[in-house]
């Protein structure tokens, strides 16, 4: 009972968090590119100013159109509330495997392409082109890098990962080195973040997310920001809890508890800062060198994978 | 052998293997001859790092003479040579193309599992602990196969050549502990002199066809058709 009621409270807390993870590379990249910068807690606002406002549909919306911000919110949350953050004796966690996780956040993002596609903008179509050619080159990279995390701990559940690693004693993996740094290329991909994707311009030749997003008004437009921002925090929990996976707590007594959440706060919030800094030290590429970025994630993950096979085992 | 039964000096040298094997599929991406040299250059210090490294675990320190070499050749003096040439010879900026990127990755991949397999009878002979990365430096000679094959460059194919030497050497050193020291001495001596002899010879098939390009040599006549 302690654990679904922890899994609930830890699912809402994260979705509260997510703002602020936003807000924080923000500020942080301001600062670093000597702006002033809004403070990490702008997004907080932006959203219940958006929410206030009025919805104005377009005249040839269909249900998807409005359906859509409902779903892909929805669908990214329960997404999150499937791996583990604070504790590895989650509930949910059982429910959903990586394969499941990437298949939510596959629904998620089909759902936002459909919604790009159907008020009929050429920004809108465009969008979702780029983000579905995106996706369909970082999706086998993203699984390749789960793989071989999982044959390293013979489990496809993100629980059982997590706690393999922990328990065991320290030992370098190769394998691990190369599908972690295979699924931070990916989650920059996916979460649309320089150089793939650049977050902060509405520039009608580069933008991809934005594109989609482009007829949104009022509350739709706050609940589809809010899961772009979760998506970013639930990227930056798989890297943080599966690359550095100490602090995780392996049962549900308090004090690990309290270790679980103060580690997990630092783990994001150094993520977060690493982000801006690679934000603001690079430039965004070329649409059509993405692939070239995406390839390079793939073979990342697949060396990952033949180092475990080569080297590891046998 | 498990690695979770290996020392963490043992398990640094495979972590440094796969990072030699990721060096050379950088190669094999990059496009520009400055990147390509540095990684080049960064594959050595790869290699010196990881005999270092064994010679610290085999209690071999007549391999600290090899690592010696390839500091001094590998990443100083070769690549250095070689940027000095692609200054004199202007083409530090030349954009090489090859055929389909993803493809020559792909077919990287493949040679990678192709020296897993052949590698696989030649482990079960060795009794070092590090034997699993016999099919990586495998792998590292048939990829600098690659490099020279889909590359038209003289540069970047005496580049690829180069590493098919670094895959030789860093087999010797995981498989047997080195080779003989008259060996190694002589491999050294040769990669020495095949680095000055590859820089007069690019001048000269410059000055004599106006072009790196070695397709071009394939030609029998000397007017364009």
């Amino acid at each position: 009972m302690t654990g679904w009621l922890l899994a609930m409270v830890q699912t809402l807390c994260v979705v509260l968090f997510a703002p602020f993870m936003a807000g924080w590379v923000k500020w942080l990249k301001c600062k670093l590119q000597n702006r002033q910068g809004p403070a990490p807690w702008q997004p907080y606002r932006d959203l219940l100013k958006l929410s206030r406002k009025e919805v104005l549909l377009a005249v040839t919306a269909s249900p998807v159109f409005r359906a859509a911000p409902y779903v892909v919110f929805s669908v990214t949350v329960v997404a999150v509330s499937v791996v583990p953050i604070v504790s590895v004796q989650l509930p949910t966690a059982a429910l959903a495997d990586v394969i499941v996780l990437v298949g939510f956040l596959a629904l998620a993002r089909f759902f936002l392409s459909l919604a790009g596609m159907d008020i009929g903008t050429a920004f809108g179509g465009m969008g979702s082109s780029r983000e579905v050619t995106i996706s369909s080159l970082a999706e086998p990279a993203l699984l390749m890098a789960f793989f071989t995390l999982s044959m390293n701990a013979s489990s496809t559940n993100l629980s059982t990962v997590i706690s393999h690693l922990v328990q065991s004693d320290f030992i370098l993996y190769p394998s691990l080195i190369f599908s972690s740094m295979g699924l931070i290329l990916v989650a920059i991909a996916e979460t649309g973040r320089i150089p793939i994707d650049n977050p902060a311009t509405h520039l009608e030749l580069t933008m991809i997310h934005e594109a989609m997003i482009l007829e949104y008004s009022g509350r739709h437009l706050a609940l589809m920001e809010w899961a772009a921002m979760l998506k970013l925090t639930l990227y930056s929990v798989l890297i943080a809890n599966l690359v550095i996976p100490w602090g995780v707590a392996m049962t549900l007594a308090p004090g690990d508890i309290l270790v679980g959440i103060v580690a997990v706060a630092c783990k994001l919030l150094v993520l977060g800062a690493l982000l801006a800094i690679s934000e603001t030290v690079q430039a965004k590429m070329r649409l059509f060198r993405a692939p070239q970025f995406l390839g390079l994630a793939f073979i990342l993950s697949l060396l990952g994978m033949m180092s475990h096979i080569i080297l590891e085992v046998g | 052998m498990l690695i979770t039964a290996l020392s963490f000096p043992e398990q640094l040298v495979l972590t440094l293997a796969a990072l030699i094997l990721l060096s050379s599929f950088l190669m094999l991406a990059q496009v520009r001859l400055d990147s390509l040299i540095n990684v080049f250059a960064l594959q050595g210090l790869l290699l010196f790092a990881a005999t270092v490294l064994m010679a610290f675990i085999s209690g071999k320190y007549h391999l600290l003479i090899s690592a010696a070499l390839t500091l001094f050749l590998k990443v100083f003096f070769i690549p250095g040579q070689l940027r000095h040439l692609v200054v004199r010879l202007d083409i530090h900026r030349e954009v090489e193309v090859i055929g389909n990127p993803s493809l020559i990755m792909l077919f990287a991949a493949g040679l990678v599992l192709f020296s897993y397999y052949v590698a696989l009878p030649i482990r079960a002979l060795s009794l070092l602990s590090t034997r699993n990365t016999i099919a990586i430096s495998l792998a590292v000679v048939l990829i600098g196969m690659l490099i020279v094959i889909s590359r038209r460059k003289a540069v970047t194919q005496v580049v690829g050549f180069m590493s098919m030497e670094n895959g030789l050497f860093f087999a010797a050193v995981v498989s047997t502990y080195g080779m003989p020291m008259v060996v190694e001495l002589g491999v050294a001596f040769d990669v020495l002199v095949a680095a000055i002899l590859f820089g007069v010879f690019f001048f000269h098939i410059r000055t004599e066809i106006g072009s790196l390009d070695t397709d071009r040599l394939n030609r029998l006549t000397e007017v364009e058709r």
